[in-house]
C-alpha cells in the first residue's frame, strides 16, 4: 500500500530480517500452514489430478471470459441481483460509494476481500464518512493498526500475540497485559457483534463467480461474510473479473483445492453460495477490471489470474517467511504478488521478480499451477530489457558474458582472480567482495583451474 | 562403453577443480570415456537468471557448438544442466544443435542412475552425511519426487549415496527447503539469502550431519563460506568427492 510502495524489497527485507528471533518465529508460523497443507494434499489420493483439472478449467475460463462474463451477468441478473462493471480502482470506489450514499449508508461492515484493498476503498469511503469496520479478525487487527494485512489469508501473521493483547486494550478495553488467544478473541467477537448489528450495509469479496448459475462464493472461516450480510438491506460483492468459474459443478475442483492449500483445512468452514438477494434486500456485483484484461493479453503472465488467492505460495516462499509480507510493498505479496505488481508498475516494482531463489517451490505447491518461478524469470528479462535493473549489476553481468564468450580471456581472467585470492590480504579480498563476504568467506582460490590440471596431466598444449 | 563430455561449470573449473576431478574419475570408474572439451567456458546462467538475455544467448551458443558432437555431456551440476534444458530454447532457439544437446545432457547423478542404471556405488564412507537438495536439481531436474508434490516417492540421489558402505545419511527438517544462493540473490538480497543459509546449516546440525553434500557446488559455496566464517566444525562436499568414496 501507499506508504511502503517507496521501499525496495532487499532493505525492507533486511528490516524484517535484523530481528532474527522474531523473523524465526514468523517462518515457523507460516511453515507451520505449509506442513497443514501437505498433510491435508497427502490425504486426497488424486491430489495432483485435483490440480491439473484447475489449470485447465481456469485456461478454459480465461480463454472465454468475455462470453463467461456475460453469461454470469444474466443469470445474476435473472436471479435478482444488480451487476456493475467498474474499468479500474476509481470506477470501483465511485460505484460502491453511490450505492451506499444514495441509501444513507454510514456504517459499513466489510468480510475479506482483497479486491477494495487493491482499490484503496476503505480511505476512500471513509472520507466520504462512512465507518468501514473490517470484520475479519486478522484484517480488523491490521486496520486498528493502521497498517495493510501482510498475507492475503493470514492478514496478521506479522503480529505477536501480546501485541494484540496490548492493541486490544487500548481499543477494546481488554485487561492489560492479557495475551490469552481465546480470551483476545471473545472480545474481539463481542465488538463485532456491535458493528454487526449496526450495520446498514455489508460488503464482501468473492471467492468465485459462477456462470452458469449467476452465484457468488464467498468462503471465509469465522462467518463474517454471512454474519455481514444476513441483517442488513444492502449488500455489496466485489470481484476482480478473473473469478469466473464455468460451471456450478467445478466449484467440487476449487473448494477442496482452496482451503487444504492455504490452510490445510479439508474445506473453508463457511463457503456461502449467494445467488441473488435475500427477499427484501439487494445484492449488488461489482466486477472489476483494474489491469486484468491487459494482464490477459500478454504471456506468459495470462496464467497468474487463474490464481484463487489460497496464499499457499506465500507459506512455502523461504524469502517471504523471512522477510514479512509488507516488505513486498504491494497489496498481494509473495511469488505471485511479485508477478502481478510489475504489470501494473514496471518501475515501482522491479525489485520484486529478483526477490526470489526462483526455487521453485511456490510453482509445486501452487493449486492451480501457476509457473510462478518461471514467471518471475520471464520479468527478470523485460525490467533488464526495458533498463529497470541497476546499471552496475548490468555492467558486470556483461563484462562477465564478454569474458566468458572466449576461451582465452576465460582462462586469463580466471587465472588473475584467483592470484588475487591468493596473494592479497584475505581482510581486503573479502572486502573486495562486497556483499559476498559481509557473511560470508570466499572459496579458498586453488593454485590450478581444472582446465590447467587436465592440461598438464592430459598433455595437451 | 559411452564416450561423455565433461562439463565443468566455471565457479567449479577455477575454485573446485577436484570436484571436477572427481566426477572425471567417477564417470571412469563405471566405464565412461570422458572427454573435456578445452573450449568450454559457462552456460550463461548467470546473466540468463539475472534476465540479461542478451548477454547470455552467445554463451548458450558456444556451449552448444563445442558440445554438439558429443552423444553425452555430463555435468556436476543441476542448476547449469537445468540451464540448458529448460532455458537454451529460449535464449538460442534456431541453434541447430540445440534439440541434440539438450537431450544428450545430464546432471551427474542423473546420468548415473538413469542413463547407467547404477543404483550401488562401490566405496566407504563412514560418516553422518546431510544431502542438501539444491532446488534446481529437485524441482527443475526432478531428482526427487520433491516434499510439495503427491506422487510416488522417489531420490535419485540420496538412492546413489545411500549405497555407500558405512555411510549414515540424516535428514535435515524440511528436506528440500532452499539454501538461500539463488545467484546474484546471494548478493542483492544477502540479509534473507545468509538468513537462509544459517537456518539450513542449522537444520543439518540438528540432524546430526558432520558432512554436507549436494550436487551443486554453488550452493554448497555460500553454504561452506557461512559455516566457515561462524567457525562451524560441519564439512562440506559434492556428491561427486563422496561417492568417490575414501581409501579403507
Ligand atoms: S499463485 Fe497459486 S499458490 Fe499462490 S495464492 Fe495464487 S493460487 Fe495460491
Amino acid at each position: 500500500m501507499g506508504h511502503l510502495t517507496t521501499l525496495r524489497h532487499p532493505e525492507a527485507a533486511a528490516r524484517f530480517a535484523a530481528d532474527v528471533p522474531r523473523t524465526h518465529w514468523h517462518d515457523q508460523a507460516l511453515w507451520f500452514m505449509r506442513l497443514k497443507r501437505d498433510r491435508a494434499a497427502a490425504q486426497v489420493p488424486e491430489w495432483e489430478r485435483l490440480r491439473e483439472l484447475a489449470q485447465a478449467i481456469k485456461a478454459h475460463a480465461l480463454a472465454n471470459l468475455p462470453a463467461l462474463l456475460e453469461q454470469f451477468e444474466r443469470n445474476a441478473t435473472g436471479a435478482g441481483a444488480t451487476v456493475h462493471w467498474a474499468r479500474d480502482a476509481g470506477e470501483h470506489n465511485r460505484i460502491v460509494h453511490r450505492l451506499l450514499a444514495d441509501r444513507g449508508v454510514s456504517r459499513l461492515v466489510k468480510s475479506k476481500s482483497m479486491l477494495t484493498e487493491e482499490c484503496g476503498l476503505n480511505p476512500y469511503l471513509e472520507a466520504r464518512g462512512v465507518e468501514v469496520v473490517d470484520t475479519d479478525l486478522g484484517e480488523r487487527i491490521v486496520q486498528f493498526r493502521g497498517e495493510p494485512p501482510s498475507h492475503i489469508i493470514l492478514p496478521a501473521i506479522h503480529v505477536k500475540k501480546e501485541e494484540i493483547g496490548a492493541l486490544f486494550h487500548e481499543k477494546l478495553g481488554t485487561a492489560a497485559g492479557a495475551s490469552d488467544p481465546k480470551y483476545l478473541t471473545e472480545a474481539a467477537r463481542g465488538h463485532l457483534r456491535q458493528k454487526f448489528l449496526a450495520a446498514q450495509a455489508g460488503l464482501t469479496g468473492v471467492n468465485f463467480a459462477v456462470a452458469d448459475t449467476g452465484a457468488v462464493v464467498v468462503c471465509t472461516n469465522e462467518g463474517n461474510a454471512d454474519m455481514g450480510t444476513a441483517l442488513p438491506p444492502l449488500h455489496v460483492a466485489c470481484m476482480g473479473l478473473e473469478k469466473i468459474v464455468p460451471r456450478a459443478e467445478d466449484l467440487g475442483v476449487f473448494l477442496r483445492l482452496l482451503a487444504r492449500s492455504g490452510t490445510g483445512q479439508p474445506i473453508t468452514t463457511y463457503s456461502t453460495h449467494f445467488l441473488g438477494p435475500r427477499p427484501g434486500a439487494e445484492l449488488h456485483i461489482v466486477i472489476v477490471d483494474n489491469g486484468r484484461s491487459a494482464l490477459l493479453g500478454r504471456d506468459p503472465y495470462r496464467r497468474a489470474l487463474s490464481c484463487i488467492r489460497c496464499g499457499a505460495c506465500m507459506n512455502t516462499c523461504p524469502v517471504f517467511r523471512r522477510s514479512g509480507g509488507h516488505s513486498y510493498g504491494v497489496t498481494v505479496p509473495g511469488p505471485i504478488g511479485s508477478v502481478l505488481a510489475p504489470a501494473v508498475n514496471p518501475l515501482a516494482h522491479a525489485a520484486l521478480p529478483f526477490a526470489s531463489t526462483l526455487c521453485g517451490s511456490c510453482a509445486d505447491v501452487c493449486p492451480v499451477g501457476i509457473d510462478l518461478h518461471h514467471q518471475l524469470l520471464a520479468w527478470r528479462r523485460e525490467l533488464a530489457a526495458a533498463g529497470h535493473v541497476p546499471v552496475v549489476k548490468r555492467l558486470a553481468l556483461r563484462l562477465a558474458a564478454w569474458i566468458f564468450a572466449s576461451p582465452r580471456r576465460y582462462a586469463l581472467a580466471g587465472r588473475l582472480a584467483r592470484l588475487a585470492l591468493r596473494v592479497l590480504p584475505a581482510r581486503l579480498t573479502t572486502r573486495l567482495s562486497g556483499a559476498w563476504g559481509r557473511q560470508r568467506e570466499l572459496p579458498v582460490a586453488p593454485a590450478e583451474s581444472f582446465h590447467e590440471r587436465y592440461r598438464r596431466t592430459h598433455g595437451r598444449a | 562403453m559411452p564416450t561423455v563430455a565433461l562439463f565443468v561449470p566455471c565457479y567449479v573449473d577455477q575454485f573446485y577443480p577436484q570436484v571436477a576431478e572427481a566426477t572425471l574419475r567417477l564417470l571412469e570408474r563405471h566405464g565412461c570415456t570422458v572427454e573435456f572439451p578445452e573450449a568450454q567456458t559457462c552456460c550463461g546462467q548467470p546473466m540468463s537468471n539475472s534476465g540479461e538475455a542478451a548477454a547470455a544467448a552467445p554463451l548458450c551458443a558456444h556451449f552448444l557448438d563445442t558440445f554438439q558432437r558429443y552423444q553425452y555431456v555430463v555435468a556436476p551440476s543441476g542448476s547449469c544442466v537445468g540451464m540448458v534444458r529448460h532455458q537454451f530454447a529460449d535464449l538460442v532457439p534456431d541453434h541447430p544443435a540445440l534439440g541434440k544437446v539438450r537431450a544428450a545432457t545430464y546432471e551427474l547423478c542423473e546420468f548415473l542412475h538413469d542413463v547407467l542404471g547404477v543404483r550401488r556405488v562401490e566405496g566407504r564412507f563412514p560418516h553422518v552425511v546431510g544431502l542438501h537438495r539444491s532446488c534446481h536439481a529437485q524441482r527443475e531436474l526432478r531428482l526427487a519426487s520433491g516434499s510439495e508434490r503427491q506422487v510416488a516417492p522417489f531420490d535419485k540421489v540420496k538412492t546413489l549415496l545411500g549405497s555407500l558402505e558405512g555411510i549414515t545419511l540424516v535428514e535435515p527438517d524440511r528436506t528440500d527447503e532452499c539454501c538461500g544462493f539463488g545467484g546474484t540473490f546471494a548478493v542483492a538480497e544477502e540479509a534473507v539469502s545468509c538468513l537462509m543459509g544459517r537456518d539450513r546449516l542449522d537444520d543439518h546440525a540438528k540432524a546430526g550431519a558432520e558432512v554436507i553434500t549436494g550436487v551443486d557446488m554453488s550452493c554448497l559455496m555460500h553454504l561452506e563460506g557461512l559455516a566457515r566464517r561462524e567457525g562451524r566444525p560441519v564439512r562440506i562436499l559434492h556428491a561427486a568427492e563422496v561417492l568417490l568414496g575414501e581409501a579403507a
